[in-house]
């Protein structure tokens, strides 16, 4: 059993009432960051910690936060990214479904450290449910004193809002979330000036991923260095992984990033294996956007080493033969899933999601959507894969936001690994209706045995 | 007429009350939510011109916002909206199966209601249910796992609880 921070008591009895929730330990890290610390040494353990970003782009937190701005007499904010939205990824609504008063806890304390007297949960407006969830857990914190006027005696006020949106996976980038947050469409902002300066109603604001604002909890109850002291490298703490897809244990697993993918994979603790006693063809280890790997790049680097479960070792070998930890969404493909299909699907998520702000994001995407469409119904030209692959170079690097690049990745690494099976659909145009590509030269070339 | 009843308006209030002096506009993604709840289902311009006007914004800031977001339903459905998750990892768990069984079940494609206004069949993007797929949105919660078996059941559920509120 490795560490676990988040989710160590999120089966326990009642955890998600504030009596059951304060008398396993909860509230325990508001007490001393408002007793016995200042804001600042707060951000300074979560810069010891090197806790990173966990919504998808992995910045360090501690860093995010000092860069915020403190002119006098300006209010400034924080904003819980709840927006979860990437195809793959469902660990903050696990976690805020199960364990809310975390989430509360560690927005205190880090409204606290960031002098934040109105905080914001951005919630996607899909997770109705969620929202009685998490006002339930604030009102019981207010009635206990953790939020409100004057909390533990130390003159700090705090409220928290929850804000539903409306269905927009846009609205999970930061500048695009804050402009929703004003009750506009969510179209990214140009970025200088940063959120940290300029961000809801133009005031300093800081961008947190639910999963971010929950480890704040254990970094401040056992320190930043010991936090440090779990996992490996730059990947430190815990990170909660969100698998899907043809394995038999779907689920959430808090992991603490030293195990290996193999193991991740088919040990009875996380996955449990590959559903129907079938084999591993394919894997998209960080949520849609990240590259999709082949079985054997997979669970081993090109260079032949073990692959595990960290930011580092996942993107070992850059976009040519690595990935991304992304927003931890794992998504597993079985032999007898198709590439061509999966990637259509995502290049129709992200038509669906563009802003429609900047041109090579908005067509280009379509573009992609209708050629993997024609390509998968087996109406395809073999010009139509070196067509994708131009529009996809076209779109990734020259947008304001990072969807643009989001889109274009997965297409990118589709044709990449995958590409006899896109040639397949063009030259066995009927058989690619009857039939999947299947496994072919992808298989993990290691024996594993299969779980059914 | 267009109108929050009494307790609307206390939950209109609330809303507000959670921004800033001056930036009710804020308030304009809930407080769609609200209008769309009690007026029918779907926001209808004059339902839009309403809420502009309690916000004290131009009706044209809210069509924006409207036809932005894909849970604002810019015309009538049906009383039970199956919203079913059609990308990647709910496809590779076999949605298409389940959206293909619903259409046929109910004789209506994606985009339709039936003919007695009850149901309207809906393909979504990614709703974060990933490991629980495949699935739909049905009102405020999510059915997971579903098989043909349990689309029968919901059916079944939703068409006693028109009845028996008749």
């Amino acid at each position: 059993m490795g560490v676990k921070l988040l989710l160590e008591k999120a089966h326990v009895e009642g955890i998600r009432s504030y009596e059951v929730y304060r008398r396993e330990g909860g509230y325990r890290s508001v007490e001393k960051a408002i007793k016995t610390m200042g804001p600042e040494a707060i951000v300074e353990e979560v810069k010891k910690s090197g806790l990173r970003g966990r919504g998808g782009a992995g910045f360090p937190a501690g860093m995010k936060w000092s860069f915020i701005a403190k002119p006098e007499g300006v209010p400034r904010h924080l904003v819980c990214n709840a927006d979860e939205s990437e195809p793959g990824t469902f660990k903050d609504r696990y976690l805020m479904e199960f364990i809310p008063h975390l989430l509360i806890e560690g927005l205190i304390v880090s409204s606290f450290a960031l002098g934040s007297n109105n905080t914001y949960i951005y919630i996607r407006g899909e997770y109705a449910w969620i929202v009685d969830i998490l006002e339930q857990a604030i009102g019981e914190a207010k009635a206990n004193g953790f939020l409100g006027k004057n909390i533990l005696g130390s003159g700090f006020d705090c409220e928290i809002h929850v804000q539903r949106g409306a269905g927009a996976y846009i609205c999970g980038e930061e500048t695009a979330l804050i402009e929703s947050l004003e009750g506009k469409r969510g179209n990214p902002r140009i970025k200088p000036p940063f959120p940290a300066i300029q961000g809801v109603w133009q005031r300093p604001t800081v961008v947190n991923n639910v999963e971010t604002l929950a480890a704040v909890v254990p970094i401040i109850n056992m320190g930043g260095e010991e936090y440090a002291k779990i996992g490996v490298g730059k990947s430190t703490g815990t990170k909660l992984m969100s698998a899907c897809g043809n394995i038999n244990k779907p689920g959430v697993y808090e992991i603490d990033m030293t195990i290996s993918v193999e193991e991740f994979i088919y040990s009875d603790e996380y996955c449990g294996g590959i559903a129907n006693g079938k084999r591993l063809k394919a894997c998209i280890p960080g949520g849609s956007s990240v590259p999709i790997l082949p079985a054997n790049l997979l669970l081993k680097t090109a260079k032949g080493e073990t692959r595990y479960m960290n930011y580092e070792s996942l993107s070992d070998g850059g976009f040519a033969t690595g990935s991304m930890m992304g927003s931890g969404g794992f998504i597993v493909l079985d032999e007898d899933q198709c590439v061509v299909k999966n990637t259509y699907t995502f290049a129709r998520f992200y038509r669906h999601e563009s802003c429609g702000q900047c041109s090579p994001c908005r067509e280009g995407t379509g573009w992609m959507e209708k050629l993997l469409y024609r390509l998968e119904k087996g109406q395809g030209k073999s010009s139509d894969i070196d067509l994708l692959w131009d529009i996809q170079r076209k779109i990734e690097g020259n947008t304001i936001c990072p969807l643009g690049d989001a889109a274009a990745w997965p297409v990118a690494a589709a044709i990449r690994h995958f590409r006899d099976e896109f040639e397949w659909h063009v030259t066995h145009a009927a058989e690619a209706q009857t039939r999947n590509f299947g496994l072919a030269h992808y298989a993990d070339p290691i024996h594993v045995p299969t779980t059914v | 007429m267009t109108k929050f009843s009494e307790t609307q308006l206390t939950e209109f209030n609330r809303l507000v009350a959670r921004y800033p002096e001056g930036k009710q506009k804020s308030a304009l993604l809930p407080v769609l939510h609200l209008a769309q709840d009690s007026f029918g289902g779907w926001l209808s311009s004059e339902t839009m011109d309403y809420v502009a006007e309690l916000l004290r914004i131009a009706p044209i800031e809210v069509y924006e916002v409207a036809t932005f977001y894909s849970m604002y339903n810019l015309k009538p459905v049906g009383k039970y909206m199956f919203e079913v998750c059609q990308t990647g990892p709910c496809m590779l768990r076999g949605s298409d199966d389940i959206v293909a069984y619903i259409g046929e079940k109910l004789s209506i494609k994606p985009g339709e209601t039936t003919a007695d206004g009850l149901f309207t069949l809906k393909t979504v993007e990614c709703l974060g249910a990933c490991g629980y797929a495949p699935m739909m949105q049905l009102g405020k919660h999510y059915r997971e796992h579903l098989t043909k078996e349990k689309v029968d059941a919901i059916i079944d559920e939703c068409r006693k609880t028109a009845a028996a509120n008749n």
